[in-house]
């Protein structure tokens, strides 16, 4: 039998650890893969600070597989009243906060944990923009990254509705709604999503259950295939070169650095050092972030007599809640909701196409040109402000501005009613947001690109 | 492989199998997939509920709960009565042809007494719960030619004292009457048409 690496098993020096450790690499593939993985794993030496929420995403990870283990043990996921009027779910989460010692240290790891997970995975994707991470070979790493965004949201959304909260119970029923949109099957599909005709006990119970047993694992194993197939391929850089195309007499890239101990000690664990300083910044003295992380009408009890004033998605969702709210035209025989579904789910998917969308001979933007600079930076000033249109009602105006009207009220024509219209605006940058996709076979290819070096540059 | 010559009784042999594997993964997955929909409880929840409206006061609302959904009953005046006449140009469905009610709400008040509007209370858009804006114009922070409605939160969707929405609105048809019956002048059986209807 072959073993399944080309690394040579351990032998004994010895000593009993050698023993130990001989019969244990006999059995296993323990040495093989820490070499493979960490010890003879070459990444770039030039990776600068953007590349320290990879690792941060795992840590975020970790936090979050542990301090949820830690709140199952005392959660409830149960939605009818208890002896005080009182959702029991709703009861058991303050009980967490007040009664359970050192609880509420672990709820807000966790709820803080959520934001902090979207903010280090948006970078990290942002990362892979500014260098084309996702370019060949590294497709695959790409398609598992967008996966694993798309569980975490999935994730995020189901936890949310677990503290049985009034922003819980309505941002369900909003979200679940709409799948109505779906022709055909999607009154159904939304019935079966709820398991009850209305958001109900029987919702919180299954939401639990994905949240807690079936999407962590599926998350897990998507991790699992992201770093495998990074590894397969190699790291990309803030260059864009492939390193290994020069290599020593040993096969080890010449501008490559074992990852561990180089990045991991030098690189990753001061970088969770200062995060974790931010992080406990966040979770001690301001964990509900200002109504952004956790908001303030999910302090009442779910009532599904009453639905909140203002309802708004977590911050994470809001660039898509944007997209959807934007669509407000019926065409091509569509009505306007399901486009709205269309946008918002297509708004995630399009990223999985970019390793073929983009054209441009040179990967990093250290070496693309100005109409990727340009567009870029619209695309994200773009991103930012749909994220900020969508915690806003919908006919919003900027700077409080109050739109000027005629003499039957109705809203006249006049530029500054367009131009600081929040939703005219989320409508324009949802179709750029688009644009910039679909157009990026094009541009990518006219782009004026600077050479590439052959090798990275360091100093 | 190629100098050998298939085995193509074995070959049928693997998909057969294949396609009786796949057959049972399939057959096993109905009971999950069925255990996802509403349960026997969750479908006989939908017992109807009586609702007092002795002191319902002119121009107020009042919410009972049936299905685990908010139902509203408005006792409407006069003058509300007469708004819905002069919004009819501006709604969506004025008719209430698209809309879901029982046969006997479909006329001008979407009532069975012109008095006592009964409507359920969730948006037709996502399922929201409009907010009241029961009074005219600016009292209610809207409109100055606001003739008094209802208002959706969530994304924007209004409606008259009738629950038909406006036009241009996000929500595509009026808000659902449900199956309601006088037990007594003071009392209204929701859920359950008349008897004799």
């Amino acid at each position: 039998m072959a073993a399944n690496s080309n690394y040579e098993k351990y032998k004994s020096n010895g000593t009993l650890l050698g023993g130990v450790l001989e019969w244990t690499d006999a059995r296993f593939p323990l040495t093989s893969m820490w070499k493979a993985h960490l010890s003879e794993y070459y990444a770039p030496k030039n990776f600068n600070f953007w590349y320290f929420f990879g690792s941060l995403a795992l840590l975020v990870l970790v936090i979050q597989v542990v301090t949820g283990i830690f709140l199952v043990m005392n959660y409830k996921p149960d939605g009818t009243l208890n002896a005080y009027g009182l959702p029991t779910a709703f009861a058991s989460v303050e009980y967490i906060m007040r009664e359970v010692s050192g609880g509420w240290l672990i709820r807000y790891l966790h709820s803080t944990g959520a934001s902090a997970f979207f903010i280090v995975v948006y970078l990290h994707m942002f990362r892979g923009i500014l260098y084309g991470s996702y370019r060949k070979p590294r497709e695959l790493v790409w398609i598992f990254g967008v996966l694993i965004f798309l569980c975490l949201m999935a994730e995020a959304f189901m936890g949310y509705l677990l503290p049985w909260g009034q922003m819980s119970y309505w941002g369900a029923q909003v979200i679940i709604n709409l799948f109505t949109a779906i022709p055909f099957v999607g009154p159904d599909l939304s019935l079966l999503i709820r398991g009850d005709y209305v958001v109900s006990d029987a919702t919180l119970n299954r939401f639990f259950a994905f949240h807690v047993i079936a999407v962590p694992l599926v998350l897990i194993g998507l991790v699992v295939g992201h770093v495998l197939a990074l590894h397969e391929v190699g790291s990309n850089n803030p260059d864009g070169v492939e390193i290994k195309k020069y290599k020593n007499e040993k096969g080890v890239p010449l501008d490559g650095i074992a990852f561990h101990p180089y990045y991991t000690i030098a690189h990753d664990l001061p970088a969770a050092v200062i995060f974790l300083f931010f992080f406990s910044a966040v979770v001690f003295f301001a964990p509900e972030g200002g109504g952004y992380f956790l908001e303030y009408n999910n302090f009442l009890p779910a009532d599904s007599m009453k639905t909140p004033p203002h309802i708004a998605p977590v911050w994470y969702f809001t660039p898509f809640y944007s997209m959807l709210r934007a669509m407000v035209w019926n065409f091509f025989w569509i009505e306007a909701k399901l486009w709205g579904v269309v946008a918002m789910g297509g708004g995630v998917m399009i990223l999985a196409f970019l390793p073929w969308l983009d054209r441009s001979p040179a990967k990093s933007i250290r070496y693309r040109g100005p109409i990727f600079k340009t567009l870029l930076t619209i695309f994200v000033i773009g991103f930012l402000i749909l994220g900020y249109l969508g915690t806003k009602v919908p006919g919003y105006y900027f700077f409080g501005y109050t739109p000027a009207v005629g003499a039957d009220n109705e809203i006249v024509f006049s530029p500054l009613n367009y131009l600081l219209s929040g939703d005219l605006i989320a409508q324009l940058f949802t179709v750029y947001y688009f644009l910039f996709f679909l157009t990026m076979p094009y541009w990518s290819k006219i782009d004026k690109c600077k050479p590439v070096p052959e090798r990275v540059t360091f100093k | 492989m190629s100098d050998q010559k298939m085995d193509s009784g074995r070959r049928n042999l693997i998909l057969a199998t294949s396609a009786a594997g796949g057959v049972a993964a399939v057959a096993t997955a109905v009971p999950f997939v069925a255990s996802l929909t509403p349960s026997e409880r969750a479908k006989a929840a939908g017992a109807p509920v009586v609702a007092d409206i002795s002191k319902l006061a002119p121009g107020e609302k009042m919410v009972v709960k049936w299905r685990g959904k908010p139902v509203w009953i408005v006792r409407r005046t006069p003058e509300m009565l007469a708004s819905l006449g002069k919004v009819a140009d501006k709604l969506s469905d004025p008719g209430s042809e698209k809309s879901d009610q029982p046969a006997y709400t479909k006329n001008a008040a979407r009532a069975i007494k012109d008095e006592f509007l009964v409507l359920v209370g969730i948006c037709t858009h996502l399922g929201c719960s409009p907010s009241d804006k029961i009074k005219t114009g600016g009292e209610e922070g809207m409109a100055a030619d606001w003739q008094g409605g209802f208002l959706c939160p969530c994304h924007g969707s209004q409606f008259d004292l009738a629950g038909r929405v406006f036009k241009a609105m996000p929500a595509p048809t009026n808000l659902e009457i449900p199956p309601h019956t006088y037990l007594s002048d003071s009392s209204i059986l929701i859920g359950e048409d008349s008897k004799d209807a």
